[in-house]
């Protein structure tokens, strides 16, 4: 940003007749306002650190959940959910959730998952 | 599981703590604040307006031996951090903070964790903190649970949700129980450089799990006041970014009781500090009215004086006792010159105790102006009216991620004022860009307290997705996957068979930080300019012996007349416990054996303050009655008043048949004490009555061995009481009494 001098007063002269209760008011409209488009895009959105908390919460182990997401992210899958991924193997297969993630993060079963999701290699 | 309880005189037993820690699990999950008891609560011989419930073990202030030993603990949650990058060596410190007041350690993660992608595991050795791992954690915790058990109130444990393994880290303090963590992504972007949508994506499910958790949340706004050119001129961005942090995390569903600001007076002295931040935390505490507050003493304008900082968070103190704080947080005095050290985490806390208790019930009596027209307020709806006017111009260009892109952040200007010299961020460029996806029309997570889109099949509870796959970690502990150690050569067993388990196990080194680190300081006055007078103190540390000296602190006294110079260096020896002699404390006599014997023989003292010296209160309270003296034992005291002639009291002494001679001496300027009682022995050797009477000195700088060296039978120092000095005349005259009987026969 290029500087600027003070220019508080010309800048608040609508703002001058807000009583504090309004002002405040007005400094939370605006603070929505700002996040709420950032919410929007977490909602939309997921990461390699998301996937691996998710697994990390099926009982995986931070090692396993890194290559799982690593391959999810290889493959293109992460946008499935990495969760999403093991749990759909391991049904299809007749699997354990636990078995099906090891596998993976083993590096086995890719060409399963992709043909599950019908993403082909 | 906690193990064995901690018994006040032994060691923290860092083997027993790791010991089955595969199988440990948190007592509870969440954040405690303290038991506040009411306005009027009465501890010792006073009531208190803002006081909790008291510590079953601590170390009370060191004037509180003058109040029945009392240890007043204020409302406020109380905060240390605690961060020498070995998690073994933390949690003796840990020990040690919570026995003077600490209930929130927090742990400062190892510099670079920001930047890794994922765990670390295992108990790596890091730099200016630890590194956060699942065992790091666990270890802690359960440490800190019998650290709670021994001081009788909860701790809080605490470290950081941020960097670009966010959602991760809050999975894992979730599950092992941490209790409060700092999760704003605003801090990644600006001070990590982690890539903003990452970070805000990322935070959303961290925030999502940490509520979960019930953890407290601070958020990462003062870090501006740290980075800021002139950190007084950052307030109204500071208000923006408390508003976005915490109105990001209540949208994302987390509750306002456990989100705290985390907010330090931006300024410190020469600056007229009160009239800058005082309206800015009461424009603060209004704004943000139904959030908590977290506050933090300044660490900007720390410098290696201990002194100067502590005077600093002093007014920082009475700034929270002004507005109001829900957790107050310290900052050690010696933070500007290294790593802190055990005993200045202890100073810190001590300071913030003393001050909070010092100002108790405060606005009881004193209010703010907060008329209309007064500085206060002008200055606090100014602040207020810049802060909605920074949000304003956000939203004109186009949102939070512009903004930071055209550097509005961190600028040395009061906003609107701008000097340009914000900290600019490429909304596609830093850590971990280009890794956010979309998620697919048929995204699915089957885990509980998950954010954000989640197509879950038909039929699935959406409050327990995890039913999907039979439970998660959350709830199912058992499915945690707990991984010891990665690397066998870093890691807490290594180290500690380098450092508590080397050598004979009774040697013994000093230490600051680490076990054995062998560091002390030493303090020392040179008639010398500065840079002679660092050179000299320096070379003065290696004619001791002593090994890599540094001058940690210099001070000008007079550029030419002398300086001051703190100078840390390492004791290149340990100490054998075996050969250390140690004098043998002897107990004092039960009051009515004393009284017994003065009834059956009777004791008479002649006493005095002698020389040219007026100081008469520490004498007084050995002998009067009303101070617990000896004259309530029935010892006949003559006493002789203040500057009384060594003469004087030995002629009163032949006059009356004293058995003893008691002379107080405060003064030691020129060795004058020594003299007195020199004279004081040779006169009764003159007089013929030394073997008759025994000789007792008294005073702030006497002790047993310098009273002895110079002629007296006894010498007492500070802290002695009256039943000391019975104790002594009792027992020296039943020693001579039978020693004169067993010579008669």
């Amino acid at each position: 940003m290029t500087t600027r001098p003070d220019d508080f007063q010309a800048r608040r002269r609508h703002l001058a007749d807000m009583s504090d209760e309004e002002l405040a008011r007005y400094f939370w409209e605006l603070a929505d306002r700002v996040v709420e488009p950032l919410v929007d895009l977490a909602r939309t959105h997921t990461s390699p650190s998301i996937e691996r908390s998710v697994l990390l919460r099926m009982g995986f182990s931070s090692l396993e959940a890194k290559a799982i997401v690593d391959k999810c992210v290889e493959k293109g899958l992460l946008g499935k959910g990495a969760g999403h991924v093991v749990w759909k193997l391991a049904n299809a297969r007749g699997m354990s959730v636990r078995e099906a993630g090891v596998a993976l993060a083993g590096g086995e079963m890719w060409d399963d998952v992709a043909s599950l999701f019908g993403t082909g290699r | 599981m906690g193990g064995r309880k901690l018994s006040p005189d032994e060691k923290l037993d860092v083997r027993e703590i790791l010991r089955d820690l595969e199988h440990y699990r948190p007592r509870r999950r969440g954040w405690t604040w303290r038991e506040k008891l009411p306005p009027g609560t009465t501890l010792g011989p006073f009531e208190y307006k803002e006081t909790s419930r008291p510590l079953e073990r601590s170390v009370p202030l060191p004037a509180a031996k003058y109040f029945g030993g009392i240890d007043p603990q204020p409302e406020m949650v109380v905060t240390t951090e605690i961060a020498s990058g070995r998690f073994e060596d933390d949690i003796r410190r840990m020990r040690m903070a919570a026995w003077h007041g600490a209930d929130h350690i927090m742990v400062i993660r190892t510099t670079g964790q920001s930047h890794f992608d994922g765990l670390i595991e295992g108990t790596p050795e890091g730099v200016g903190g630890v590194p956060i791992t699942r065992k790091q954690v666990r270890a802690t915790r359960k440490a800190l649970d019998l650290i709670e058990d021994e001081v009788g109130r909860p701790i809080n444990f605490h470290s950081y949700v941020s960097g670009v393994a966010g959602p991760e880290i809050a999975v894992l303090f979730a599950e092992e129980g941490m209790n409060g963590a700092h999760q704003d992504p605003q801090y990644n972007v600006l001070y990590r450089n982690v890539n903003m949508y990452r970070s805000f994506v990322d935070a959303a499910v961290a925030k999502t799990l940490m509520q979960w958790a019930g953890m407290a949340q601070i958020d990462g706004a003062h870090n501006a006041n740290a980075t800021a050119r002139e950190a007084w001129k950052v307030m109204p961005e500071l208000m923006v970014q408390h508003a976005i942090n915490c109105a990001y995390s209540v949208k994302v569903g987390m509750v306002r009781e456990n989100i705290c600001l985390s907010t330090v007076p931006p300024t410190a002295p020469p600056a007229p500090e009160m009239r800058l931040d005082l309206p800015y935390a009461v424009a603060l505490r209004r704004l943000f009215a139904g959030y908590r507050f977290r506050a933090q003493m300044n660490t900007k304008y720390i410098e290696s004086s201990t002194r100067e900082a502590t005077v600093t968070h002093t007014l920082n103190l009475m700034l929270s006792r002004f507005t109001s704080a829900d957790i107050q947080s310290t900052i050690t005095p010696d933070e500007g010159r290294n790593v802190p050290w055990h005993y200045n985490n202890i100073a810190a806390l001590d300071t913030a105790k003393q001050v909070l208790v010092g100002l108790d019930g405060l606005r009881n009596m004193v209010h703010l102006d907060e008329s209309p027209d007064g500085e206060l307020e002008k200055k606090a709806r100014a602040i207020t009216e810049r802060a909605v006017l920074f949000l304003e111009e956000m939203l004109d260009v186009g949102g939070y991620f512009e903004a930071v892109r055209r550097g509005f952040f961190v600028d040395s200007g009061m906003y609107p004022e701008r000097n340009g010299d914000g900290i600019a961020r490429d909304p596609d460029g830093g850590v971990a860009a280009g890794t956010i996806v979309p998620r697919d029309p048929d995204y699915m997570a089957p885990v509980c307290a998950h954010f954000g889109e989640n197509h879950l099949p038909e039929g699935v509870d959406v409050e327990r997705p995890c039913e999907l796959i039979g439970g998660c970690t959350l709830c199912n502990p058992d499915k945690i996957v707990y991984v010891d150690e990665l690397d066998p050569t870093d890691n807490v067993e290594v180290r500690l068979a380098a450092t508590f388990e080397a050598g004979p196990r009774d040697v013994v080194y000093p230490e600051v930080e680490w076990a054995a680190d062998r560091i002390v300081t030493m303090t020392m006055f040179w008639p010398l300019d500065e840079a002679r007078a660092e050179a000299a103190a320096l070379e003065t540390a290696r004619r001791l012996g002593l090994e890599e000296p540094k001058a940690i602190h210099k001070e000008v006294m007079h550029p030419a007349e002398g300086t001051l110079v703190e100078v840390k260096c390492k004791v290149p020896f340990g100490i054998d416990l075996a050969g250390l002699k140690i004098p043998e404390e002897q107990a004092t006599l039960s009051p009515d054996e004393i009284r017994g014997f003065v009834k059956d023989r009777g004791i008479k003292v002649v006493a005095a303050t002698v020389g040219q010296d007026e100081h008469s209160v520490g004498l007084r309270e050995i002998l009067d009655i009303k101070h617990g003296g000896i004259e309530g034992f029935g010892i006949e005291c003559h006493y002789l008043g203040t500057s009384c002639p060594v003469e004087k009291l030995v002629n009163a002494a032949i006059e009356v048949g004293a058995d003893a001679i008691l002379i107080s001496t405060i003064i030691t300027h020129a060795d004058v004490h020594r003299m007195n009682m020199k004279k004081l022995a040779d006169l009764c050797v003159e007089k013929g009555i030394r073997d008759r009477v025994l000789l007792v000195a008294g005073g702030t700088q006497v002790t047993w061995d310098i009273a002895v060296g110079s002629g007296m039978d006894a010498g007492f120092g500070r802290g002695t009481h009256g039943i000391d000095v019975a104790s002594f005349l009792v027992r020296a005259l039943h020693e001579r009494g039978a020693v004169g009987a067993g010579a008669a026969r």
